[in-house]
């Protein structure tokens, strides 16, 4: 049933939302699913999903896997696997709320686990990248089962159906975090289904996306190098990799990485001085197979913070402002005044200007 | 007549718009589209933000919004007046073809993209602060007004302005132009004759956002193409 990138086509849209309390407060999850309602029209129905951050803080220290299988089947068997190499503090399904609207929804289980102390001595991995090659592992070996979530005190959401709706089916109100960022679909080259579904997930790094990447395909070749793959059937999957590929394993900071993603143009990078022009050349030359072209706007969130980002031709829309320690991001202003009527500072940033957030400093979450 | 958008979707907003007769005001907008598609011979005030595509196909109403507006406002539009007491997004006054659209503050990539002009139909975009890169991208005709009011010269457009015009002017107040331009467009200090076709314009916007143009020292120059043909030899020589 499912066709492969580039099969079909549909023609387009996608709405992004994020919010992001800088001191720790914790949002409850159904204010950004209520931002996305103000841009109904960006999506089509085929796809909506959310990423929280801080919303475990009880289980803290450990990885929530957020999964989906096609089967008990499937189910039976990744756990074999996660049993072999994790200690599983608790499972549960994720709880879900009837919803009209939500048709045929996958099993769709969450396990809170550590790896196992030995498995991961004798990997000879640090633990991150153990967990991020057995995440690997089972979404590209394991038929049927899907790891869409794998981060510390953070879970990704996903369906297909419109945002409010999926918020709805996975009772948002009931999680509360200090970041939220939300999306709406409107799949132009590929099958809206589950696993489809923004957000994309790695260890803590998550991505929303709205746009289309033009060297999708060069830029799955080359992350494919380092042992990534990629499954999900969509171009979004790649940005993910992309960063937790620069952040976690190259070091690069979050600029740097904006800097490799949404390059200035030669004849731009020609007009900078000194320091800075050399510095634009070496990320082009360098991770030049992480460039990535065509139209988008993405968030980006991880632990701590959250970046937005354009493509460098601005081919997207997207605006930020911010409110009481409290920094908004969205496709259309309309959905940051629905979470605060009142925001200030109201701005478009520019193509490939990063906008970063943080906690401030000492707050934990 | 008053009508409150809280209740409607946006297609349902515009259906009453439509029904209504003489002048709107929309209270409580919140990102409803399409607003003024068309519309003809009457005043719409909204209060709120405005959807995409505000006043798309406007043919001589006069649309104001108290408050920002979003992308692609005046899309197509052919006359009439449209005046942003706030900032505006992407793609202002795309492909217009007549009329003017006021913004007090500032206007985000590809205001003026494709604009054009035919005889006595010439549109205009008048920006109060700043523009984004591709300003008047590929424009045909017609008249854009980059005030930079409070802004620094290398903020008041960003890159690629002009790129691809063949027809119309760019008006920028500036001390100098800090920003380098495509080869095909020529830049100079605008000539009195050159004041005396805009000066209208800028009175105009005084008066709506009662804001006086600050005596800051900067001048108006103003692009254009460099040649009837400038594009001649982008591709191949022949």
């Amino acid at each position: 049933m499912l066709q492969k990138e580039g099969k079909v086509r549909i023609p387009s849209g996608c709405a992004i939302s994020g919010v992001f309390a800088k001191d720790g407060r914790r949002i409850p999850g159904d204010l950004v699913a209520r931002s996305m309602t103000t841009m109904h029209e960006r999506s089509n129905g085929l796809g909506g999903g959310f990423a929280g951050y801080g919303i475990y803080p009880e289980y803290k220290d450990l990885y929530a896997l957020h999964v989906f299988y096609d089967g008990s089947d499937a189910k039976a068997e990744c756990e074999k696997f996660l049993d072999s190499h994790f200690e599983v503090v608790n499972l549960s399904k994720i709880p879900t709320r009837k919803t009209p609207a939500i048709k045929d929804p996958p099993l769709i289980w969450r396990y809170f686990v550590t790896p196992i102390h030995n498995k991961l001595k004798d990997s000879h991995l640090d633990e991150k990248e153990f967990v991020a090659r057995c995440v690997i592992n089972l979404n590209h070996n394991y038929k049927g089962t899907y790891v869409f979530s794998s981060g510390k005190n953070m879970g990704v959401f996903k369906a297909v159906g419109y945002p409010e709706d999926v918020g709805e089916f996975y009772r948002l109100d009931e999680y509360a975090g200090y970041c939220w960022t939300a999306h709406g679909r409107y799949p132009t080259n590929t099958p809206g289904w589950w696993g489809g579904a923004h957000p994309f997930a790695m260890l803590d790094y998550s991505i929303v996306h709205n746009g289309e990447i033009s060297s999708y395909d060069a830029n799955r070749r080359y992350i494919e190098m380092f042992g990534y793959h990629c499954d999900l059937l969509t171009d979004t999957e790649v940005i993910t990799y992309i960063f937790d590929y620069l952040l976690r394993k190259q070091g690069a900071t979050l600029e740097q990485a904006a800097h490799i993603v949404a390059a200035p143009f030669w004849s731009t990078i020609e007009r900078k001085q000194g320091r800075e022009r050399e510095e634009l050349k070496y990320l082009r030359n360098a991770f030049s197979g992480m460039l990535i072209t065509g139209p988008f706007s993405i968030i980006l969130g991880f632990e701590g913070g959250m970046m937005a980002l354009n493509d460098r031709l601005k081919l997207r829309s997207m605006v930020v402002g911010e409110k009481d320690r409290t920094v908004y991001v969205a496709s259309e202003e309309c959905a940051i005044r629905m979470m605060e009527p009142d925001v200030e500072n109201v701005y478009a940033p520019r193509g490939g200007e990063p906008v970063i957030v943080r906690l401030h400093e000492g707050v934990k979450c | 007549m008053v009508i409150d958008a809280k209740q409607y979707d946006f297609q349902a907003l515009n259906e009453q718009i439509r029904a209504a007769e003489g002048d709107v005001t929309v209270e409580n907008c919140m990102g409803h589209r399409f607003i003024a598609a068309g519309a003809s011979g009457r005043t719409i005030t909204i209060n709120g933000v405005p959807g995409n595509a505000l006043g798309c196909y406007l043919n001589c109403a006069t649309v104001v919004v108290n408050g920002n507006a979003q992308d692609a406002v005046g899309d197509t539009m052919n006359d009439g007046r449209i005046v942003i007491h706030g900032d505006a997004g992407d793609a202002v006054g795309y492909a217009m073809r007549g009329g003017q659209i006021y913004v007090r503050g500032n206007v985000g990539y590809r205001a003026g993209i494709h604009m054009k002009a035919y005889k006595d139909k010439v549109p205009a975009v008048i920006i109060g602060g700043h523009a984004g890169s591709f300003l008047g991208e590929y424009q045909a005709g017609g008249i854009i007004i980059v005030l930079g009011i409070d802004c620094p010269d290398d903020r008041v457009i960003g890159e690629f302005c002009g790129t691809g015009v063949h027809g119309g002017r760019i008006f920028i107040r500036a001390h100098e132009i800090k920003r380098a331009l495509p080869p095909q467009v020529r830049c100079e200090v605008a000539t009195d004759e050159d004041l005396a076709s805009v000066r209208d314009y800028i009175r105009q916007y005084e008066t709506c956002f009662s804001r006086k143009i600050p005596d800051d020292g900067k001048r108006l120059f103003v692009l254009s193409p460099n040649s009837a043909n400038p594009y001649k030899k982008m591709y191949a020589v022949n």
